[in-house]
């Protein structure tokens, strides 16, 4: 159920730029794979589609692209119904996963091929193309082939082509994917700024979380063709809607128990044999419900740095993981022998050994319990 | 001390170079172990028949073969007058012996290339001659003109003298209606006798229009083969390939019954009231052109569609995001990332039709016979194998040239793969 879908960051004046109502998408005529969109975009925001692959994120792209026909439902531009504008006349600017730089053509041919198609004089094209080569920094390649240059660099290329004619909507589907760690989270912060400098309105699909956390205003997470929540990337990952969410956005501990007793935005739940936490209540969930508890590593604390903390609990030990800035511990609590604290390396005492009892603890607001579905 | 540490830094470096030597050496081995078969195998049936075929086009040793003397005599002659009585002497010493081991049927198909009168001369003075032998009669030039008076003119030594040397251009003269006079200097041959130039450029015209229309048939069969899904895409590529399940023979003669005046396309278009009375369909161009096309096609089809199915379904998306009309996106972004297989498919149909024989012999009319008929023509009918090989021979350079400008042009446009 969506949720939250009205909450957007203060930073932008809202103007809604875009919106999808009740949008509906099936191929075979069986089976839905956006089930029942509504989604507003506002006027210089960065939106990211995030979601599993065949969850829907690419096929609503693809319609605001034009390239899919929505099979019910509609897609407005300000006031405009896009559904029957052909997607050469949407004038939106789209980065495409593999860049689809034309090969037969130089870098600068593929900047100038927009304003070719929109028959701009040759001087002020010229000029355009010679700025936003100098602003992606690659003015001395522009005689090159696409083929010649690196991945970040036709990366750029294929930025600088869908942002030469000043679309009022620029649409980018996975374009990060082919490149390295390395050079992805460049890239990333990269967009960003572009996207800051210029106030461009961004619609971003990826299925990499962490990219969606770094670059958006708002995330809408897709699964199986519905948006599960749209918010803020900290809201998201503090607050997740669902037990999807929670599992997607970051790493999180599940555990399965019973709400005992709600108290206001609390309550008590039940889990293991004879366990109990208190929790953050999630939507729709009642006491006696079924629930799954739903804990981030980083809240929960080791040993010392627990025993101030209401809610306390014995595990063992399974595994140490070091990993420089941080130590993973792995403990088999309530049956869940895959569940991680992370914890700074400071805190770990040499004498721990895999096997040993141990305490963890953590604090009420850090645990929620969400639908066990 | 520079001299020491710089040979101290060969020596390594040296070592290091021949074992590198050493270990590519048995790799190399391997590859060309692996390669030699076929390589045997083109030698002995691609190099061989093709080397030999270009020296036939300029092989002239009929007449020194058999009369090793007179060739040799007659080559002294300075072509005045008549020739020395020695030589005329080795002549019809050499002309008697021909009669055994069939160098006289050689000798006189030889020579009547040079003038059809040659045979008849040659029997009628053999014939003719006393059977005494050389040393008891004397003045043989005499008795040669006593058989027949054409003997006494230089013009009829000077035919043989052309005809003497162990190689000789007439046969690629020949092939493009050119020959030489008789003091040497290359001329036209004479209006009637023209053909060749008119054959070749038949050939070409044929082979071009045959590519043309293939490019244009089988373009947008390739799009949609590539476009479609797989399954759908892998049956029609079984229809494309299904005529190379029958014998070119067969689908040949099986054109020549659909066209015929009664066949099945003319009863179908006067039926339909279109036509009052049959169309020439067949024994003309436009058979050559059905027959050819149909048989051609499936190379022309298979490269285009094996690069349109490399070529990526977003760069049309991407030109028509960026704002072109699908038609402009198909143009100016598609079309010309399929350069390369247009190239290969034109190049290969093109080739290929430029060779044809059966189908042309078959479906077409006298006036559309190719260079390759004259080639069966002078190898089977007339055994001028000097001509078959001539005409051969232009043919091959003829297509190594377009294929070279060809390459060119291509190339210029293309830079896809830099």
């Amino acid at each position: 159920m969506p949720h939250d879908t009205t909450s957007k960051p203060s930073a932008h004046p809202s103007t809604p730029l875009i919106r999808f109502d009740a949008v509906q998408k099936t191929f075979d005529g069986e089976n839905l794979v956006v089930k029942d969109l509504n989604l507003t975009i506002h006027k210089g925001e960065f939106v990211t589609l995030l979601g599993p692959s065949g969850s829907g994120k690419t096929t609503c792209l693809m319609m605001l692209a034009g390239f899919e026909v929505p099979t019910n439902g509609d897609i407005f531009l300000g006031n405009q119904r896009l559904n029957s504008v052909p997607p050469h006349k949407r004038n939106f600017g789209m980065v495409f996963q593999n860049y689809a730089l034309f090969p037969h053509m130089t870098v600068e041919e593929n900047i100038r091929y927009p304003l070719k198609t929109r028959k701009m004089p040759a001087a002020e094209a010229d000029r355009k193309v010679a700025d936003i080569l100098g602003m992606i920094k690659l003015g001395e390649f522009a005689k090159r082939r696409p083929t010649q240059l690196s991945g970040g660099q036709q990366q750029r290329v294929a930025l600088a082509r869908a942002l030469v004619f000043e679309p009022q909507l620029i649409l980018m589907d996975e374009p990060l994917g082919a490149l390295d760690k390395q050079l992805r989270e460049h890239m990333q912060l990269e967009i960003k700024q572009l996207h800051e400098q210029l106030g461009l309105t961004v619609v971003f699909v990826t299925h990499d979380q962490s990219e969606a956390l770094t670059m958006s205003d708002r995330v809408a997470v897709f699964n199986d063709g519905v948006i599960q929540q749209i918010d803020t990337p900290s809201r998201l990952y503090e607050h997740p809607a669902n037990a999807f969410v929670a599992q997607f956005i970051g790493e999180n501990n599940t555990l399965s128990g019973t709400i005992e007793s709600v108290e206001g935005r609390q309550c008590r739940v039940s889990f293991g044999e004879g366990l109990r936490t208190g929790a953050l209540i999630g939507p729709n969930l009642g006491a006696g419900d079924a629930t799954r508890l739903s804990i981030r590593p980083e809240r929960v604390k080791l040993n010392g740095s627990a025993r101030a903390l209401p809610n306390r609990l014995q595990a063992r030990v399974r595994e140490f993981i070091y990993l420089g800035d941080h130590l993973r511990v792995r403990c088999e609590l309530a049956g869940n022998d895959d569940f991680v604290a992370r914890v700074p390396v400071d805190d770990f005492s040499s004498g721990m050994q895999p096997g040993d009892v141990i305490e963890l603890g953590w604090r009420d607001e850090d645990v929620r319990a969400l639908n066990a579905s | 001390m520079s001299t020491a540490a710089s040979s101290s830094e060969a020596g390594p470096a040296g070592s290091l170079k021949a074992q590198l030597r050493r270990a590519e050496r048995l790799r190399k081995l391997k590859a060309f172990g692996l390669v030699a078969p076929l390589a045997l195998f083109l030698i002995i049936v691609f190099v061989v028949p093709i080397g030999s075929m270009l020296w036939r086009s300029v092989d002239n040793t009929e007449l020194e073969s058999v009369m090793p003397l007179t060739t040799a005599g007659l080559q002294q002659w300075d072509g005045m007058g008549l020739p020395d009585e020695a030589t005329v002497g080795v002549f019809v010493e050499e002309l008697r012996d021909s009669r055994q081991g069939g160098g006289l049927g050689r000798i006189s198909r030889r020579l009547n290339y040079e003038d059809s009168g040659y045979r008849g001369l040659l029997m009628r003075t053999l014939r003719g001659l006393p059977s005494v032998s050389a040393e008891s009669g004397g003045d043989w030039t005499q008795t040669l003109v006593d058989i027949d008076a054409a003997w006494g003119e230089t013009s009829t030594w000077l035919g043989i003298q052309r005809a003497a040397p162990a190689t000789t251009d007439r046969y690629l003269l020949a092939s493009v209606d050119l020959e030489r006079d008789d003091t040497g200097q290359i001329q036209r041959v004479s209006e009637g006798e023209r053909l060749y130039q008119a054959v070749f450029q038949r050939t070409l015209v044929i082979a071009g229009g045959v590519t043309l229309i293939c490019l244009a048939l089988g373009f947008p069969l390739a799009y949609l083969l590539a476009t479609l899904p797989a399954r759908t895409s892998n049956l029609l590529l079984i229809l494309v390939l299904l005529p190379f399940w029958t014998s070119l023979l067969v689908r040949t003669a099986a054109w020549i019954i659909l066209l015929q005046s009664n066949g099945l396309v003319n009863q179908s278009l006067m039926a339909s009231g279109l036509i009052d009375s049959p169309m020439q369909l067949v024994f003309n161009r436009i058979g050559v052109f059905f027959a050819m096309v149909h048989i051609l096609l499936p190379f022309m089809v298979l490269p285009l569609y094996s690069v349109m199915k490399g070529i990526s379904p977003s760069y049309q998306r991407a030109a028509v995001s960026l704002g072109a009309h699908p038609f402009a996106a198909f143009w100016q972004v598609y079309v010309p990332q399929t350069v390369s297989g247009i190239a290969a498919g034109t190049i290969l149909v093109f080739i290929m039709a430029l060779g044809y024989y059966i189908t042309p012999a078959l479906v077409g009319g006298p006036a559309d016979q190719m260079v390759s008929y004259y080639v069966a023509y002078y190898t089977n009918s007339t055994n001028n194998w000097g001509m078959a090989a001539a005409l051969g021979s232009i043919l091959l350079v003829v297509t190594l040239m377009l294929y070279l400008v060809y390459h060119r042009l291509v190339n210029r446009k293309q830079l896809i793969r830099n």
